[in-house]
């Protein structure tokens, strides 16, 4: 009784909460938007630097969001890497040694990097950028870690601090030194407009598929679970 | 009349996949429930006209995520479940 009681007031309040949020989407599609936003995007792609509406958005016009963004994934990062047990990351064993996966990343692995670059370029005129190049760039690393290629850098260390922290620090490098250059805090210089670009989405990449990367490496190794199998065999 | 089809079919998928992910009782099950699930919304995002959000759903939401919760799913995997099972996997695996 109890039991079906519950989950008639869990219905209704689902049914309400759909409700409401239908009445909200038609209400909203209704009104007029106060701020012509696509409009004033398409009248200041030239100011951008880039040809693609998302890119300029992402990398000029919000690209105090994407800094805030960078930053949250770093710090996911770290804290991925920090709660990794220690001997994962410097047990240089390795996942798998399947010959067949071997055999297949030796083909895939240049493909997939020829993509990553191809969608790092792309972004500038047409969908792609350095979310979607560095997770490339991040899924080969992934295949090549499961197909047993050594990957020292990923080892704490100099390296792997260098890689976490580059794509963050030289955006707000840039975004400091225009502050100082008496523009406001990340407005890119005009002239040099598309060079950094070009530039912060590069290391961008390479940051993002560190962090990536580093999140999967600091998973543990399946050693990690073998003496408890020795114990219950 | 095409275009509706794509899209109501594409629309019962991702609800099917949907409920798929929330109510399997096996976790492998689900993450690949879970990975059918981000490349269907992939598709969903393309016929919404948003490339860009679709190379990051299907790079990342589908990719680099299903990885993770499969690795997840085998080590919580070695822990609930008791007997063959979980040998077998490691006897595949190791």
């Amino acid at each position: 009784m109890m039991r079906f009681f519950s989950v008639t007031v869990l219905a209704a309040a689902c049914l309400a909460f759909a409700g409401a949020l239908m009445v909200t989407v038609w209400h909203i599609s209704g009104t007029q938007a106060p701020v012509d936003l696509p409009g004033l995007l398409v009248e200041n792609l030239e100011a951008s630097g880039v040809e693609h509406p998302i890119t300029a958005v992402l990398l000029n016009f919000r690209s105090y969001d994407t800094l805030l963004e960078i930053g949250v994934l770093v710090i996911a990062g770290i804290a991925g890497i920090s709660m990794a047990k220690t001997t994962s990351l410097e047990d240089p064993l390795l996942r798998t040694s399947d010959s067949l996966l071997y055999a297949l990343q030796r083909w895939f692995v240049p493909l997939m990097l020829v993509l990553a670059g191809y969608l790092l370029w792309a972004g500038s005129d047409r969908p792609g950028g350095a979310f979607q190049a560095g997770a490339v760039l991040a899924a080969s690393g992934v295949l090549m870690r499961l197909g047993g290629t050594p990957m020292e850098f990923l080892r704490p260390g100099v390296l792997l601090r260098l890689g976490l922290a580059l794509g963050f620090s030289v955006f707000l490098l840039v975004a400091v030194a225009s502050a100082l250059a008496g523009d406001a805090f990340l407005a890119y210089p005009k002239a040099f407009n598309k060079p950094l670009i070009l530039v912060i989405e590069t290391v961008l990449t390479f940051s993002i598929a560190m962090v990536l990367l580093a999140l999967f490496v600091s998973a543990p190794v399946n050693d990690a679970v073998e003496p408890e199998e020795r114990e219950r065999g | 009349m095409i275009d509706w089809l794509v899209d109501s079919i594409l629309v019962l998928a991702l609800l099917s996949t949907a409920i798929g992910v929330l109510w399997s009782a096996n976790l492998f099950r689900a993450v690949v429930m879970f990975i059918a699930f981000g490349l269907l919304m992939a598709l969903a995002w393309v016929r919404l006209q948003a490339p860009d959000i679709a190379l990051a759903e299907a790079a990342i939401g589908a990719g680099l995520t299903g990885v993770l919760l499969l690795d997840a799913a085998r080590h919580l995997g070695y822990n609930r479940r008791c007997g063959g099972e979980g040998n077998d996997q490691g006897g595949a695996s190791g």
